[in-house]
């Protein structure tokens, strides 16, 4: 356990080294928010006030909360875990006597907790200034909300460590990797909110993982869903957190019987 | 692609020009791509894919409403396949100085220093990424898609706008992304702070203009061009009037745009490149 915590905090400090980079992400993110918020707000205005059960504030809200989000959630994902097997410094990992998915997930944790502050904050203050937020005055939703992403946030880990962990068993994987983030980015709600979506769509959408990853802890925070509601929604992040996680440990399984290391 | 010349580069006596080399280099790219079957046709059809979702993205918005930005879908469809025709001939030549602070960490980038060849000119050939072209095609599509739903009255300055927007928007996004690459050399570390102009732009381009706050018109018309690549030439070639940050005479300013920021984006590249100091390699 104590590992794992070491390997966590070893995680935030090295992410607290790259401020620049926490900086210019937060810049993007909120030039990114305020052109979605703006194409949003029109759509809805031309539609008389609400789209898929959005208003003008609360589609406003989503876009805001999704941008502070995205970066503590892990959106964009990390391929060290392939990188590290393309170098062979995978049989280091393997060799330690620490699982492999939980060493990866308490280090992907420490740089979450970092990221929360300086990447998080800054759209919020802009989105609060510019369009407001609509966001709930009581604590259930933020309590139940930050379980929500803390599901969300192992959610998308587990998503691409499957991905990286195809490198097992191939030796460029970023087809693959490009593959998954351009559904996941469309699925998750990253976009426009999935219930804009045409029918088809969203039945597609609401079948897979993806809406757990982003939309599910974004409505939660907010508070667009009742307590029974949400408790749903963490019922289904978990229940896919188990589908996925039985999955990485077939594959870590499997696939480090199938590695090849090159050399000493 | 000459493989004689590639498997057996020594063999041949005439002396070795800057052409032979870049298509030395170009052609080696392309075998490398080539060669993890299963990833490359992956990474094809995720392009693909991209360019899709660009576009359900876009439908997802607009299914919901008759006009969006002053735009019926069929126009507004013509602005995105603009947009995503410049985009993707941009990206597909000058795409891989977006991530120059990684060549500048890794050393990579003094190994394309000490070449005889310019900087520039060895990123546009040498890594020349062929899944690219699946967003081209896509693209193209689109455009085909558009012409035939929207009502065009054509006359010659039309079509010659028709014919100048693509390759200026091209343009305008490679330039986008030569300076994106130049500001790496300053901010090692803030490489998502360009991404702000070239993927923020692509966004801006490809989405009716009029549905953005005002100042976002303005700024993504006068100071970072993207309006410019795709919204204000279709609002000449329909016949609309532009919002008030996009005034419809904007629609002519794609060509002159790209040659300025081009002359500009130059001279910021060339004080990177002066500024390099080296990794230490």
């Amino acid at each position: 356990m104590r590992a794992y915590w070491e390997l966590a905090k070893s995680s935030f400090r090295r992410h607290s080294t790259y401020r620049l980079a926490a900086f210019s992400g937060a810049f993007t993110n909120s030039v990114f928010g305020l052109i979605r918020a703006s194409l949003l707000l029109s759509a809805i205005s031309t539609a008389g006030g609400s789209i898929g059960g959005y208003s003008a504030v609360e589609a406003a809200t989503y876009v805001w909360l999704g941008q502070a989000l995205l970066s503590p959630l892990g959106i964009f994902g990390s391929a060290e875990l392939a990188s590290r097997v393309k170098s062979g410094d995978i049989a280091v990992d393997l060799s330690r006597s620490v699982n492999l998915t939980a060493s990866y997930w308490a280090q992907d944790l420490g740089r979450a907790a970092f990221d929360i502050l300086p990447r998080g904050v800054p759209p919020l203050v802009i989105g609060a200034l510019v369009t407001g937020l609509s966001l709930p005055t009581s604590a259930g939703p933020y309590v139940l909300g930050f379980v929500s992403v803390l599901a969300a946030l192992t959610l998308n880990f587990l998503g691409f460590f499957v991905i990286n962990l195809l490198s097992f068993w191939v030796v460029e994987i970023r087809g693959y990797w490009m593959l998954y983030m351009v559904l996941m980015n469309l699925l998750s709600g990253f976009l426009v909110p999935v219930t804009w979506f045409p029918q088809w769509m969203l039945d597609f959408a609401r079948a897979t993982p993806f809406p757990s990853m982003l939309q599910t802890p974004v409505d939660i925070l907010a508070g667009r869903t009742d307590g029974a509601q949400s408790l749903a929604l963490v019922g289904v992040q978990l229940l896919w957190l188990a589908v996925l996680l039985a999955g990485t440990q077939l594959m870590v399984r499997y696939g480090s019987r199938k590695l090849v290391v090159q050399g000493g | 692609m000459n493989s004689q010349t590639v498997d057996r580069p020594a063999a041949d006596s005439s002396p070795v020009t800057n052409a032979k080399l870049l298509r030395l280099l170009v052609s080696a790219r392309l075998r490398s791509q080539t060669a993890y079957r299963g990833s490359f046709a992956a990474d094809v059809a995720g392009q693909m894919m991209l360019a899709l979702t660009e576009f359900v993205e876009l439908y997802a918005i607009v299914h919901n409403i008759p006009t969006f930005g002053g735009m019926t879908f069929a126009q507004a469809l013509l602005v995105f396949a603009f947009a995503s025709v410049g985009f993707s001939i941009g990206d597909l030549i000058l795409g891989e100085t977006d991530s120059m602070s990684e060549a500048i960490r890794t050393g990579k980038l003094e190994v394309l220093l000490i070449r005889p060849l310019p900087v520039l000119l060895q990123l546009m050939t040498s890594d020349f990424q062929l899944r690219r072209v699946g967003r081209l095609v896509f693209a193209l599509i689109a455009l085909a898609a558009a012409l035939f739903l929207t009502d065009i009255q054509w006359d010659p300055a039309k079509v010659a706008l028709f014919i100048v927007t693509p390759l200026a928007g091209a343009a305008i996004f490679g330039a986008l992304f030569v300076g994106a690459g130049a500001v790496q050399f300053w901010l090692l570390d803030g490489r998502q702070f360009a991404n702000a102009f070239t993927y923020g732009g692509r966004y801006v381009a490809s989405m009716p203009g009029a549905a953005m706050f005002l100042p976002l018109q303005v700024f993504f018309t006068f100071v970072v061009p993207a309006t410019l690549v795709a919204y204000a030439p279709s609002l000449v070639l329909l016949g609309l009037d532009g919002p008030a940050g996009i005034p419809s005479w904007t629609g002519w300013l794609g060509l002159p745009a790209a040659v300025v920021l081009w002359g500009l984006m130059l001279l910021l590249w060339r004080a990177a490149i002066r500024k390099y100091t080296g990794a230490g390699g």
